[in-house]
């Protein structure tokens, strides 16, 4: 046994070392002939961090017996938990600058790396894949730790997860400024950070299934069917959308397999998914372990997860179609999609219900635990939103709805609300977890931060109705004479107000994101807590718990 | 059904999870390839000549999508705002299609013709020169860069891969034309017409032309926005006729 522990050790560094000798020589490779200066660059930023990887590898050769000793693996998850506080706080601030930019467009500076239409990508995909994705990547390795009790198979190939996620994160935003970008929303990344960012996920689903294989429990604990559904279909999603053409393998430039209508298609079955499994799917994961967890009460329904589980998984995928009705995709599509997606609303309430009613018995800790109420008001915003999407796919209604604010403000109510508000309070959870602390540096602060991401989240989401409703409306206007009421220019002059007001709440939401910043970076810095009477006990380490640790139930 | 199976076996999960989650996509996305009808048979569509595919590129590059759709929806008011709704036909050689999903600005399918070279050339520079209102960017740097098409024909030739109909003579050729789009009263110019049908010849960034005189990415940016939506001949097309998907 020692022997074979001895060998993979050995196998272990070889491996690493191997993969960061040949990252680094695609790095050198677009560095010396790279046909861009920004895929030069970018080759440079590779190799950087393949060298950095490679002595760090070196320099702790692995010893598995030891590792495995160590309990539960949790240095990468601290890293995930840290990326997802900085990339949360770059991606909000983005996010307000371009929305003060849409209410005054000098901010622009009319250079191609500050106007609006390089930064809307730098701003989607660090709110969702970075912001997001580090949220789901630390607390889908934390749970299925503990609800396996089994440690992360290896050692290195967590850390690539992590950092590797990283580097796709910084090759991607770069790109971005520099006008790289497949121009399909939610998949801008071009090709070579594509192919990355398979080898990153495979690697995470991987970690992810060699962790339940060794796990000490019998049952797969629901948080990791959704983690599971989430990391698997985002996989598949993910390649097919993203199949392309180089024009060169050592230019930026590529071009999708797909075009025109089964591009259209294809993009908005992964567009629609990436908030089916990315934002949804995943982040139910969160909600089933750390709401019980928090909330020191069993899952509501067991045979309701179940329901939950399947049928979401089945219907979501179907709803692409709705966000190109009455568009030249053919009408069996567009009624197919609408069909699901108002089907869709059942299972998504049913996971809602899932979640509030784990309160049970335990509502006053709503009024108690700032904490339990981020979890618990996310899912109150995961209910409103999944009930306008279904409303907003209905044909008659996406007519009006379709090309204005109203998406834009749906989409930030299940963004900021649902997938916001739940990061936040795993974040709020996990520090002190992580960290081996007696608490939150202060609660108070937390307070802070969710009233005022709640007021933030009110004034934008109202004042997107306002100005989609009232941008559909003008454009449908018809005067007694029979003709089009308003030009286009009198709709955007409409939306001024609106805008400011839109502005304004996301400064707040940003706010907020800076106060929980403070307040991780001081629990991590062990800065005592200046409240800590006012925690519950459940907000210290588990180490530093009196009495058993229960496991939340299956 | 015991759902145990599941939970005590995760590959199985795996497996189940991910027949269940292909149903919706295959069913979905693999009759577009197959079922003819779903692009219509019409008369004028070509493949982007060269200038216009390097203006596609800048499009591309600069997110325009994120604010401009190009899908005239089959509505009333759409089609009086904008024209004709879009067909399927008219983005088949769109790698990758730009329908957008948010008009902060105006539909740009048919904005082909609607202005004249002068008013984009002051549009791209400052927005609000020409309308007082626009939240648009500007793009002033446009017409001060050169148009890069160096790899103009490999681009072509990675598109011809994919299944855009660019004959061998269009691919070899493509430097030339980029020059001569911009080269009016020029054989070059009547060569390039004939091999794309409807093209429109001249400096499109305001500069006068001339020998020696390069393309700039305005031009390029111009020449494609000034296509737009003008291929398909509509007075040909017939939806419930034979032009039927």
């Amino acid at each position: 046994m020692q022997d074979v522990l001895d060998e993979r050790s050995g196998l272990s560094d070889t491996l690493a070392l191997i993969s960061a000798v040949i990252i680094g020589a695609i790095g050198l490779v677009f560095a010396l002939a790279g046909e861009e200066e920004i895929l030069r660059l970018q080759g440079l930023i590779i190799l950087a961090a393949a060298v950095a990887a490679g002595f760090y590898v070196a320099a702790h050769p692995t010893n598995l017996r030891e590792e495995k000793r160590s309990g539960y693996f949790d240095g990468p998850i601290r890293v995930a938990t840290v990326a997802c506080v900085f990339w949360g706080i770059a991606g909000f601030l983005v996010g307000d600058i371009l929305a003060w930019q849409l209410s005054f467009p000098a901010l622009n500076l009319d250079l191609p790396w500050t106007n609006f239409g390089r930064l809307r990508p730098v701003h989607t995909s660090a709110v969702i894949f970075a912001f997001g994705g580090n949220a789901l990547i630390a607390t889908s390795l934390y749970v299925v730790q503990r609800t396996s009790q089994a440690r992360l198979p290896g050692k290195w190939a967590p850390w690539f997860v992590v950092w590797g996620y990283q580097l796709f994160i910084v090759i991607a935003a770069s790109g971005y400024l520099m006008g790289v970008t497949q121009a399909k929303e939610y998949a801008e990344p071009e090709w070579y950070a594509d192919i990355l960012l398979t080898v990153v996920w495979v690697a995470y689903l991987l970690v992810f299934l060699g962790t339940l294989k060794g796990r000490q429990e019998p049952h797969i604990y629901v948080a990791n069917w959704f983690f599971l559904g989430f990391i698997v279909t985002v996989a598949m999603l993910h390649i097919v959308n993203n199949l392309a053409l180089p024009v060169s393998f050592l230019g930026t430039l590529s071009y999708p397999l797909f075009p025109g209508v089964q591009g259209a298609m294809t993009q908005w079955w992964y567009g629609h998914n990436a908030v089916g499994f990315f934002l949804t799917a995943g982040f139910l994961g969160i909600m089933y372990y750390f709401i019980p967890k928090r909330a020191e009460r069993p899952v509501y329904s067991y045979r309701l997860s179940i329901v939950h589980f399947w049928s979401l998984i089945f219907l979501y995928i179907w709803a692409g179609p709705h966000h190109l009705h009455y568009t030249a995709l053919p009408e069996w599509a567009q009624t197919l999609g609408m069909t699901f997606s108002i089907m869709l609303w059942m299972p998504s309430w049913g996971g809602m219900i899932n979640g509030l009613m784990t309160l049970s018995g335990a509502w006053d800790k709503l009024r108690t635990d700032p904490v339990i109420r981020l979890l618990v008001v996310s899912v109150a915003f995961y209910g409103m939103s999944t009930f306008e999407g279904p409303l907003m796919s209905i044909k008659e209604v996406n007519s009006l709805s379709h090309y204005t604010d109203w998406t834009i403000g749906h989409v930030h109510s299940g963004a900021l609300g649902w997938v916001g508000m739940i990061s936040f309070g795993a974040v709020y959870c996990l520090v002190p977890w992580l960290w081996k602390r007696q608490g939150l540096y202060s609660m108070k602060l937390v307070e802070w931060h969710f009233w005022l991401a709640m007021i933030g989240i009110v004034l934008y989401i109202s004042s997107m109705w306002v100005a989609g409703i009232t941008q559909g409306l003008m454009w449908r206007a018809y005067d007694r004479l029979g003709f089009l009421k308003y030009s286009f220019i009198e709709t955007v002059e409409a939306m001024h107000w609106p805008y400011v007001i839109r502005a304004a709440g996301g400064a707040l939401f940003l706010l907020g994101g800076l106060i929980m910043a403070y307040n991780v970076w001081r629990t991590i810095r062990g800065d005592q807590p200046v409240d800590v009477r006012d925690q519950p006990a459940v907000a210290a380490a588990p180490e530093l718990r009196p009495g058993v640790v229960a496991m939340p139930a299956e | 059904m015991n759902h145990a199976i599941f939970e005590r076996n995760s590959i199985i999960l795996l497996i189940g999870a991910l027949i269940v989650v292909s149903i919706g996509g295959i069913v979905e996305i693999a009759p577009l390839f197959y079922v003819q009808s779903t692009i219509e048979k019409v008369q004028g569509m070509r493949p982007y000549s060269p200038l216009e595919l390097a203006g596609r590129d800048i499009y591309v590059r600069e997110g325009c999508y994120n604010c401009h759709s190009q899908m005239i929806r089959s509505l009333r008011d759409e089609v009086e705002r904008y024209g004709h709704y879009s067909l399927a036909a008219e983005s088949m050689y769109d790698y990758p299609f730009q329908w957008g999903s948010k008009r902060t600005g105006p539909d740009l399918a048919r904005v082909g013709g609607k202005y004249s070279d002068a008013w984009h050339v002051e549009h791209m520079r400052d927005p609000r020169a020409v309308v007082p209102a626009s939240i648009m960017p500007g793009y002033p740097f446009l017409d001060r860069t050169l148009l890069d098409y160096s790899n103009i024909s490999k681009r072509m030739k990675a598109l011809k891969e994919l299944g855009v109909p660019y004959s061998d003579e269009m691919i070899t050729s493509a430097g030339k034309d980029v020059v001569a789009q911009i080269s009016p009263d020029t054989k070059e110019a009547k060569a390039l017409v004939a091999r794309y049908p409807k093209a429109q010849v001249r400096k499109f960034d305001g500069q006068s032309p001339g020998e020696n005189v390069e393309p700039t990415e305005l031009d390029a940016v111009i020449a494609y926005l000034q296509m737009l939506g003008t291929l398909v001949d509509f007075t040909k097309f017939d939806a419930s006729g034979p032009n039927l998907r």
